[in-house]
């Protein structure tokens, strides 16, 4: 018997500054069921799931369980109640080991000696969930999706009557999501009730039983998912048609606009993380880098952007050697970058909206003069990127750390994008974003490949890979495992390459056409 | 030379112990996140009330216990302010140092210059205190000296290996991320504060009825702030607070050394600061990762904020 049989949220209002984030929200979840929450990005997902969590207060409503109102004022009464979540943004201690991080969370860990059990009890879990990972890296040493890894498990391990899922599974590969939804489909088995947010609709249809829909705080629908499809989905969230599919038209290749020769770069581990890569991008083209996190995607994104030293090599933009160069300068050669954290990376979160729609740009004369700052024009340029990008605030004078996930990304993808760069460093650009603006992003990034610009993707997403990229590489453990054209048949075996142990070339006598 | 050098070790041992469990107590607090820099005030606290107690019922250790007492009391003060009112924790702690010093120049007044009668009987540690040369200079020692390493090692042994020092470390770390995994920020900070602030009075309580057997108004003279400087030294870690604590005890005495070398007093005497100034300045040449400073340290948390 699990402690929570019926979960319900009655008449949840929440506002922040006078702006509704949750309005008259009604909910219920059952013992054995999985309720997927969808919503455009803003509409109030992750606000809600933080009022049952007790990270918020509500404004007016009750929670239930089991048809006793109950007040969570605080995460340890949630946890007590039998609540659990994984967070949109990582709850993560960064100077700390992964291993400390679970034993922070972990509900058996004894007072003496933590870390000895909880290896014990990683070693057994992950023969469920594959968790290959030295559990005394600290977590800043860690891509995106190896952090996302340790948040799950966090999670699983303890186990919860009522789990939360906020976005799990944004920057996992597919194989990785696999093993995530077998699990679930257990809890579900055992009793368990999740609550699932996600933007990937395949994993909502693959795994709910029912969907809430959300938007602007408000509920807009229910529905089973067994009577539902993708499109009916998106229909219900944006209130119009979505295309999934994106029409790459053929373009002749242009010139050369970057060249990577044999870099080797260090990664915070210590250790060589990009090892001898090589290769070569030119106009007009998407080329994406596959692979599973924490493979050198990052070392290598950060090299090229100036972000990490480079060890050896040498990379040029446009003919002009760029190695080493800082991050300033190599943006002033067209260089722009989406990170693959972006909290971490891409905001200054405690300033305000407009400061952020300006990083690295400040320089510019058109925001800057001498030593000042033309206010005007920069918050001008904000409400442009607003607008373009569909970014839902209150106001720009909002501090960006008060946005949603989704808002956050849009905004960054807003000031990378809209200078029309010669060459974007985009890893997992659609991190996060709802169907709509996906579909907006992908059809932006095909737009700028038409007017001659050239992109570089980084994406564990095999299915965005795929639908934008012109040329596919697999990256594993800090190696290229060779570069394909995506009509090239030998992309079926992309996950044997991502797994490394198959290299284009081998059992082929093709010759190596990788080297362009 | 001899005996020169055993009563230098002998008196090095001694000038340490005050900063050395100070100096854990600040580990502690900041370990959890607070910047407390009220240390000077409630060692003078913790000194005056030791005094006072250990002179009108002539039991030393009842000073102490009083003035560990008094130093966690007066420490309430902080962390209300900075945990529960989420102020400024600089200004907190200035305004605590100024209370401390005021307050314990106030009460102690009528027993200034008066010399205390009861002593504190060294412990000679059987066996050990046989070695040649260190044998009697570091166990041949003061009940304070065994208590200040003994605490600095529990309270290693407390972060690193217990689950409630991952739970004080991850405060200091990430307030939010502690919070959601079922941890209350605000009662991990407050006892932190408060226990840091019994260390500092413990260290008062050394130098009163201890070191010098004797009270006067400001005679912590700014080993609190040492302490503070030597939190950073020690990167935030009790074990290596032992050693930096004594190395400093030493700069403390070399002062009489080599007074007898013609080197002016006040120049001498300028020694402790001069040092804690050139180690902060090294220090921060380092890897500010590699530093181990609490991230949020002195960051006010506020609950229900992204
Ligand atoms: N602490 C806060 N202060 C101010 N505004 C907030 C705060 N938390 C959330 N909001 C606002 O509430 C709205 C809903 O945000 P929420 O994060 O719940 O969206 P979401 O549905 O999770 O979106 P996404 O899919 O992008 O994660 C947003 O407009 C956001 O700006
Ligand atoms: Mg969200």
């Amino acid at each position: 018997m699990k402690k929570i049989q019926r979960l319900e949220m009655v008449d949840i209002c929440k506002s922040f500054h006078g702006v509704h984030a949750n309005k008259d929200i009604n909910l219920t979840v059952n013992s054995g069921e999985i309720l997927g929450l969808l919503g455009e990005n803003g509409a109030g997902k992750t606000t809600l799931m933080n009022i049952l969590y007790g990270l918020y207060q509500p404004d007016g409503g009750q929670i239930r369980i089991n048809g006793k109102p109950i007040k969570i004022s605080n995460p340890v009464e949630s946890i007590s109640h039998g609540i659990g979540m994984v967070h949109q943004h990582f709850m993560l201690v960064q100077n700390h080991s992964i291993i400390e991080n679970i034993a922070l969370g972990y509900k058996d860990t004894p007072f003496f000696f933590p870390k000895i059990k909880i290896r014990e009890r990683v070693k057994e879990f992950s023969r469920q969930f594959d968790f290959r990972m030295d559990l005394n890296q600290k977590v800043w040493q860690l891509s995106a999706g190896e952090q996302q890894r340790v948040e799950i498990i966090k999670a699983l391990l303890n186990g919860a009557d009522l789990l939360i899922l906020d976005e799990p599974t944004s920057v996992l590969t597919p194989q990785e999501i696999r093993e995530l939804i077998d699990i679930l489909r257990r809890m579900k088995a055992d009793g368990h009730s999740i609550i699932f947010i996600s933007h990937k609709l395949d994993e909502i249809m693959d795994i709910c039983d029912r969907v809430t829909v959300l938007q602007k705080g408000q509920i807009v629908g229910n529905a089973d998912t067994k009577d539902m499809d993708k499109q009916g989905l998106a229909r219900m969230m944006v209130g119009r048609d979505v295309s999934f599919k994106v029409d790459r038209e053929k373009l002749e290749k242009g010139s050369q606009v970057l060249s990577v020769e044999d870099i080797h770069v260090t990664g915070d581990k210590g250790l060589p993380a990009v090892k001898g890569v090589s290769f070569n991008l030119y106009k007009n083209e998407i080329f994406g880098i596959a692979g599973v996190a924490g493979n050198g995607q990052r070392e290598l994104a950060e090299a090229i952007t100036g972000i990490r030293k480079i060890d050896t090599g040498s990379i040029r933009v446009n003919g002009q050697n760029i190695t080493n160069m800082s991050p300033r300068k190599i943006y002033d050669y067209g260089v722009s970058h989406v990170p693959e954290e972006r909290i971490r990376f891409g905001i200054a979160p405690g300033l305000f909206l407009y400061d952020n729609a300006i990083l690295k740009q400040h320089h510019l004369k058109k925001f800057s003069k001498r030593y000042f700052l033309k206010y005007n024009q920069v918050k001008n340029h904000a409400k442009t990127i607003i607008s373009d990008f569909k970014v839902s605030t209150h106001s720009i004078n909002n501090q960006i750390r008060n946005l949603s996930g989704g808002n956050i990304q849009k905004l960054i993808l807003g000031r990378e994008i809209s200078e029309q760069p010669d060459l974007l460093v985009a890893s997992h650009p659609t991190y996060g974003l709802d169907v709509g603006a996906t579909e907006f992003l992908r059809q932006h990034l095909l737009q700028l490949r038409r007017q001659g610009s050239t992109v570089l993707l980084f994406s564990e997403d095999l299915e965005e890979i795929f639908e934008l990229c012109d040329r596919v590489a697999v990256i594993f453990a800090g190696e290229l495992m060779g570069i394909l054209e995506a009509d090239d048949q030998r992309l079926c075996d992309i996950g044997l390459m991502m797994a490394g142990s198959k290299r284009v070339g081998d059992n082929t006598h093709l010759p190596e056409n990788n080297q362009v | 030379m001899e005996e020169i050098i055993i009563s230098t070790i002998q008196r090095t041992m001694v000038a340490g112990t005050p900063l050395l469990l100070a100096t854990t107590g600040e580990v502690l607090c900041e370990r959890s996140g607070i910047l407390n820099l009220g240390v000077e005030g409630v060692m003078a606290v913790g000194a005056v009330v030791a005094f006072i107690v250990t002179m009108t019922t002539g039991q030393p250790w009842l000073g102490v216990l009083a003035a560990v007492g008094a130093g966690m009391a007066i420490s309430v003060i902080h962390a209300f302010a900075s945990v529960s009112l989420q102020a400024n924790q600089v200004v907190s702690g200035l305004a605590l140092t100024m209370l401390g010093l005021g307050l314990s120049g106030m009460i102690g007044k009528p027993y200034v210059g008066r010399p205390l009668s009861i002593k504190m009987e060294n412990v000679e540690i059987p066996f050990l205190s046989d070695i040649p040369y260190i044998g009697q200079a570091v166990f041949n020692q003061s009940p304070f000296f065994y208590l200040a390493i003994v605490l600095a090692l529990v309270s290693w042994f407390f972060l690193e290996r217990t689950r409630l020092g991952i739970q004080v470390r991850s405060t200091g770390e990430n307030p939010k991320a502690t919070e959601t995994q079922g941890v209350n920020v605000d009662l991990v900070r407050y006892w932190s504060v408060i226990i840091g602030g019994g260390f500092s009075a413990l260290a008062g309580a050394h130098l009163s009825i201890s070191y010098s057997k004797s009270w006067v108004e400001g005679m912590t003279a700014g080993r609190g702030w040492i302490a503070i400087a030597l939190t950073i030294f020690a990167l935030w870690n009790p074990g290596r607070a032992i050693w930096a604590s004594f190395v400093f005890g030493g700069i403390f005495v070399v002062q009489y050394l080599l007074q007898p070398l013609g080197i002016s007093p006040n120049f001498l005497a300028m020694l402790p600061y001069i040092a804690t100034l050139v180690i902060l300045l090294v220090i921060s040449f380092r890897d500010p990762r590699k530093l181990n400073a609490p991230a949020m340290l002195a960051a006010p948390y506020k609950r229900g904020e992204r």
